[in-house]
């Protein structure tokens, strides 16, 4: 028995204009400065009007890997004002901070760090629904009932989530992707490839999320270069859009793995964007796990329309095939590359391991590795070097 | 040969498997927080079991079987019934998949464990080793 969980996605050319279709009260709108500066949320606003809902607050104060203490501060103001809806405008961050603000609004009884899988049935969109409308081409965080935090004090990112947490309703509407910079359109690019490969390959994989996961992935492939290569694309643009969403879906409902372990690990200490991070893991992940699933990694090969000759390793050839494509969009190969000077990665070891062996998405990794190997793993992807081990 | 569920002799043994097991011991290593797991009847199988485990930064310091749920205070609880328990052993069910979808409860400082899931589901794994069969 498994559950396959979505929201109501609304897609496509003008998909925000179904905001003034909803019906309700209040807005609270959670997102952040530089979405308000590039006009967003007057668009958003300007929706909620022509619905008749107020603008109860605009909580413009997310910051890229969203704390404890801003999930606390939305859910406080949200008490005080009421609103039956939330508005998350923005990326991961903002949506994941939404999603708990909600929780601790409807369920002042939990805290944002206590949002789990396994106790159900906090219904929360009785008294407040959330909207998530997606601006960026990465997360996918409209379509997943996934939440990840930071505990500022801890150093440490919280791979949190709750079916119940699930937006009602998604927005995948292009026209806000399309004034993403090449290299945050890069960087989102790779989650969305990260999510599909290891939603496909999770221990959790299931018939239903299959389909989503190899969809994205395919969309990545075609679409990413020309994405990053020429921002005013706009079929490439959508696609990405499509395709973020699309691997939601599928790996919301199947889970991470070891990539997004070592890559929020790196996250929480060194700062280095989330789908840089998963999406710079990914490969060496893949050939860590290596032959034990020959069959799935084949198959992702095959869908791409890449060739996996007789004598050659499927795990490894999707590995080059994909640090190609991360060439190709300026991606670092390594965490030397990525920036990280040696000695301060050397000081950061331990905190690293730790945090990759208590992340939440090793649960759902198909060989997970013991403390010695994740340690060699960290060290392996600083410079560079494919895994034999 | 299998130990009888729900005897001193099983929770030794699952506390062994705890103590010996390095992928616990790592996942577990700043775990606090001593544990039940019940075991609900169900159908024909009228006994209702308790065992009990003192776990300690990866180390299982003792084990016992307990009558009555209230003769301690565990910080944490996982309950499931006699039916899934069995596919548990079996191999038949995974551990987090039935924690997922409430075929196994837990109950506890959720906070904690969502900071260490895998100690969860390590001593999940652990206790589902023992070869072990329930009582008539």
């Amino acid at each position: 028995m498994w559950y396959f969980v979505a929201p109501e996605v609304v897609f496509g050319e003008d998909a925000l204009s179904h905001l003034a279709e909803l019906q309700g009260r209040s807005a609270f709108i959670v997102t952040d400065q530089n979405m308000v500066k590039l006009g967003f949320v007057d668009r958003v606003k300007e929706q909620l009007d022509k619905a008749g809902i107020a603008t109860a607050h605009v909580f413009d104060g997310v910051e890229p890997d969203p704390s404890l203490d801003t999930v606390k501060k939305g859910s406080t103001m949200m008490r005080q004002l009421e609103p039956d809806w939330v508005v998350a405008v923005g990326g991961g961050s903002v949506m994941d901070a939404a999603k708990a603000m909600r929780v601790e609004y409807v369920r002042p009884d939990i805290s944002a760090e206590e949002i789990n899988p396994l106790t159900m049935g906090l219904d929360l969109s009785a008294r407040c629904k959330l909207v998530c409308v997606s601006t960026t081409s990465g997360t996918g965080a409209e379509a997943t009932w996934i939440v990840v935090l930071s505990d500022t004090q801890a150093q440490t990112k919280l791979g949190l989530g709750s079916r119940d947490v699930m937006a009602d309703i998604a927005i995948v509407d292009p026209a806000l992707a399309a004034s993403m910079p090449a290299w945050v359109t890069a960087d989102t690019g790779m989650d969305v490839l990260t999510h599909g490969i290891e939603g496909f390959t999770s221990t959790f994989k299931n018939d239903i999320s299959d389909g989503l996961c190899i969809k994205a992935i395919q969309l990545v492939f075609q679409y990413l270069p020309r994405a990053v290569a020429n921002g005013d694309d706009t079929e490439a643009r959508e696609k990405m859009h499509n395709a973020a969403c699309i691997a939601g879906l599928g790996f919301g409902n199947s889970m991470a793995a070891l990539a997004h372990s070592l890559g929020h690990a790196l996250g929480s200490v060194f700062h280095v964007p989330h789908g840089r991070a998963v999406g710079l893991y990914l490969p060496y992940s893949i050939e860590f796990i290596g032959e034990g699933r020959e069959d799935l990694w084949d198959e992702i090969a095959h869908a791409i329309r890449t060739n996996v000759p007789a004598d050659a390793s499927a795990a490894s050839v999707l590995a080059e095939v994909i640090r190609d494509l991360a060439r190709s969009i300026k991606q670092p190969l390594s965490v030397r590359e990525a920036g990280i000077p040696s000695g301060e990665f050397d000081s950061a070891i331990a905190k690293l391991v730790d945090n990759a062996v208590a992340d939440s998405q090793l649960v759902s990794t198909l060989r997970v590795p013991s403390e010695a190997e994740t340690e060699k793993l960290f060290r392996y992807a600083y410079e560079g070097k494919s895994i034999d081990f | 040969m299998s130990l009888v569920i729900g005897t001193q002799e099983w929770v030794d043994a699952a506390m062994q498997e705890l103590n010996t097991s390095q992928t616990y011991k790592e996942a577990a290593k700043k775990w606090e927080g001593d544990m039940y797991v019940i075991i609900e009847p169900e159908g024909s199988f009228k006994h209702r079991i308790i065992g009990y485990f003192d776990l300690w930064h990866g180390e299982c310091r003792s084990a016992s079987v307990v009558k009555d749920e209230s003769d301690k205070s565990p910080q944490y609880k996982i309950s499931g019934s006699y039916g899934v328990m069995k596919q548990l052993l079996a191999k038949q069910l995974d551990p987090v998949k039935a924690m997922m979808t409430g075929k196994l409860k837990v109950k506890g400082n959720m906070g904690q464990i969502m900071r260490m899931p895998r100690a969860a589901l390590e001593f999940t794994n652990c206790v589902s080793e023992v070869d072990a069969v329930f009582p008539e």
